[in-house]
């Protein structure tokens, strides 16, 4: 068989790992959010019993490498007896992971809102579940989609690593197939071209996501393009002006 | 700390009025940021219905006697009553303990605030701003709560602009859905920090004449911080001077702000009326 | 040996091996680190300068780059590059796509440089009648460059940590080490835990340390 035969015949294998990429992207983030959330605001908590270990799990997966904590779930904790599945530990670890960096994204936004808006909701006298939900929160919002947006091309990236425990995933179908290969090459473009095709509508989603909120917090912004202009003068870049 | 508290002086009279018990009284109240003492043992009485002018230099500690009287922030030391009920302390048996946070907020409820900075909810509606505090504090229902922003609005003079967000309205118009918003629960003490200072110059006097306005018309407590002088002189029935943390002149306006006794306000009034 | 709990002396006899991979794997970041930074800031002018083609180039390559998994531009290179008849040696290889991978960060953290700086700077420029030229290299680059020291140096954080990639491709980093130690005994929890807290140790330390000059920088202006 020639390679660009190999290549047809091995296409639906390889393109079957786009679904599996996705729903371990999905899935992780489905457990980054909710993680990220309360490692911010435990973070953030005045009471020492809170904060104390949210610091704790935030350093501890920050610390090290994502890769030798998905290799530790794998291989090392089946000694203390708890066997997970491979899916369960690659999204584990990637939710927590992921989660314990975009909790500064939540503390950056929740710190972003002035104190000011704090002091009117509490001097109006809100409840402090109304002062999150509704006052602090919204304003927040629009402040962490953009790095939020980011978090979820890094989080589909970042599922390339799940391959190296056995999860099906696209990198792991084109290495597979590679493998048997001479001319490894069309196999390899075309996962780059899958993933960067998919981070780029991630990018618009994001986008999409920064125009619905940023509408409801009164302010408009383009789909497209880019929301603030260059600092740098014209002339300076060899444009005349 | 709680052994300095005397509850027997909740009867206190307003020394500048007499107008009755004190409805908004501190006692002793001293407050620091870091090593910094803004205010040092305040004394303070004011009665129903009493306007009261706080001037003085800035970082004097005369916006932290509006916060401390909201709660925004807690004394290091002393009480403060509002309608003689302790803001951060429940009775208990004769003897006072830390109230909780659900006590704080009940007593705080009687107490109003306008910001310099207005600090309208910006992702709101004018409406909406003065509503939500009508129907999630009090709890009245919607198309209740809805009627009655509406006429608070209408009555700064903002009846045509219910539906626009802060970012659509000027900072005049912003500072008069703030003070509608703040008489929504319909408090017995008004603070007003500094409000025309963020204010354009042409815009200052459609604020001070709403809060003239609510003055005369209203027997609503007022502590009123501000270096608008001839308005101070217009509203207030008694003035304070603060200096250091320190109240260290007071009386009618007729005596601080025009034949001031302490050096210290002749040269403070001085600086701002060359302005 | 005791298959349940922690064996100390088995847990310090794989410190030898663990150790030459955490040397592997600093010499890696070092030398992907001045990949990142050199290709890094020749990506960001070549973007910025506005040469028909060329930087919309950049800008894509920056993109391409950033949108797609480390893990696959490794292979790329390990597999693909050789058949087109550029061949290097693994570690080459690993330090290559690493360099490469970093610097479209680079490059985005350059031009976030730039464009802080405030306008006066080019204006002040502009009316003493400096060249063009010499504004970039005399007055913005000098400035952009020691604002973003601070990021660049978390960027070296990541690449530390993203190093253990490399063992993919049989680099015989840290994470490689502390397998293959616990393939031959059939126990991998001490080697892999000690990878862990020597990855933790070494990029805490320095982010730590960062973070104080940070705070010292801040004291100082």
């Amino acid at each position: 068989m020639d390679d660009f035969a190999a290549f047809q015949a091995y296409l639906p294998f390889i393109l079957k790992g786009i679904p599996v990429t996705l729903l371990v992207a999905f899935l992780a983030m489905c457990v980054a959010i909710p993680v990220a959330f309360i490692l911010a605001l435990g973070r953030m908590s005045p009471s020492r019993s809170l904060n104390m270990p949210a610091g704790f799990v935030i350093e501890l997966f920050r610390g090290s490498s994502s890769l030798v904590q998905l290799f530790w779930v794998f291989y090392v904790l089946p000694f203390f007896g708890l066997e997970l599945p491979p899916l369960a530990a690659g999204v584990f670890v990637l939710g927590v992971n992921s989660g314990s960096y975009m909790s500064e994204i939540i503390r950056a936004g929740l710190n972003a809102v002035p104190a000011g808006q704090r002091e009117a909701a509490l001097a109006l006298g809100f409840s402090p579940q109304y002062r999150f939900f509704r006052i602090i929160l919204p304003q927040a919002l629009p402040l962490m989609i953009p790095p939020f947006s980011n978090s979820m091309i890094t989080m589909l990236k970042f599922t390339s690593l799940v391959s190296l425990v056995t999860i099906q995933d696209l990198t792991f179908r084109a290495n597979m197939v590679a493998s048997s290969m001479g001319d490894s090459s069309s196999i390899y473009i075309l996962v780059i071209l899958v993933y960067f095709g998919l981070s780029l509508l991630l990018a618009l989603l994001g986008r999409f996501l920064e125009a619905i909120v940023n509408k409801r917090a009164g302010r408009s912004i383009s789909l497209f393009g880019s929301a603030n202009p260059s600092r740098i003068p014209p002339w300076a870049l060899g444009r005349s002006g | 700390m709680q052994s300095r508290i005397d509850p027997s002086g909740s009867q206190t009279l307003s020394p500048a009025t007499g107008m009755g018990p004190a409805l908004l009284s501190m006692r002793n109240v001293s407050k620091s940021y870091g090593d910094r003492k803004i205010l040092d043992g305040i004394d303070l009485d004011v009665a129903p219905g009493e306007k009261v002018a706080l001037i003085g230099p800035s970082g004097s500690g005369k916006t932290t006697i509006l916060r401390l009287a909201i709660g925004l922030v807690e004394p290091e030391e002393g009480t403060i009553r509002i309608d003689g009920r302790y803001l951060w302390h429940e009775e208990d048996g004769g003897r006072l303990r830390r109230a909780s946070n659900k006590h704080t907020r009940q007593v705080r409820r009687s107490v109003g605030i306008v910001f310099q900075q207005f600090n309208l909810f910006p992702h709101m509606s004018a409406l909406e701003n003065v509503r939500e505090p009508l129907v999630h504090t009090i709890g009245l229902p919607r198309p209740e709560a809805e009627k009655r922003a509406a006429g608070l609005l209408a009555k700064v003079g903002l009846a045509d602009h219910l539906t626009k967000r802060p970012a659509q309205l000027s900072g005049g118009q912003q500072q008069r859905v703030a003070i509608a918003r703040s008489m929504a629960l319909q408090p017995r003490v008004m603070l007003f920090d500094e409000v025309t200072s963020a204010l354009d110059p042409e815009l200052v006097g459609e604020v001070l004449k709403v809060v003239r306005d609510l003055a005369h018309e209203t027997d609503m407590s007022m502590l009123i911080v501000t270096h608008e002088i001839s308005f101070a002189i217009d509203i207030a029935d008694r003035v304070l001077m603060f200096d250091t943390g320190k109240i260290i002149e007071e009386g009618p306006p007729s005596q601080v702000l025009k034949a001031p006794q302490e050096p210290r306000t002749r040269q403070f009034l001085r600086a701002i009326l060359e302005r | 040996m005791n298959s349940f709990g922690w064996d100390w002396s088995y847990a310090i006899s794989t410190l030898p091996d663990l150790f030459s991979g955490l040397k592997l794997t600093i010499i890696a970041t070092f030398f992907g680190s001045i990949l990142a930074v050199l290709i890094g800031l020749v990506l960001c002018l070549v973007r910025m300068a506005q040469i028909p083609v060329l930087s919309g180039l950049a800008s894509f390559w920056i993109q391409l780059i950033r949108g797609t998994p480390l893990l696959i531009q490794l292979y790329f290179i390990f597999y693909v590059l050789p058949g087109w008849g550029l061949s290097l040696a693994a570690f080459a290889t690993g330090v290559l796509a690493l360099g490469m991978y970093y610097a479209a960060y680079a490059a985005e953290i350059f031009r976030a440089g730039i464009e802080e700086i405030a306008p006066g700077q080019w204006e002040a420029s502009l009316t003493l009648g400096m060249p063009i030229p010499r504004v970039w290299t005399g007055v913005i680059l000098p400035q952009a460059i020691v604002a973003v020291i601070p990021v660049l140096a978390n960027m070296v954080i990541a690449m530390f940590k993203e190093t253990a990639l490399l063992s993919s491709i049989t680099i015989m980093e840290l994470l490689a080490q502390g397998k293959s130690v616990g393939s031959i005994h059939f126990r991998y929890v001490e080697p892999l835990t000690m990878v862990g807290v020597l990855y933790f140790i070494v990029s805490y330390t320095a982010a730590r340390m960062i973070r104080r000059l940070e705070g010292r920088h801040a004291i100082q202006n």
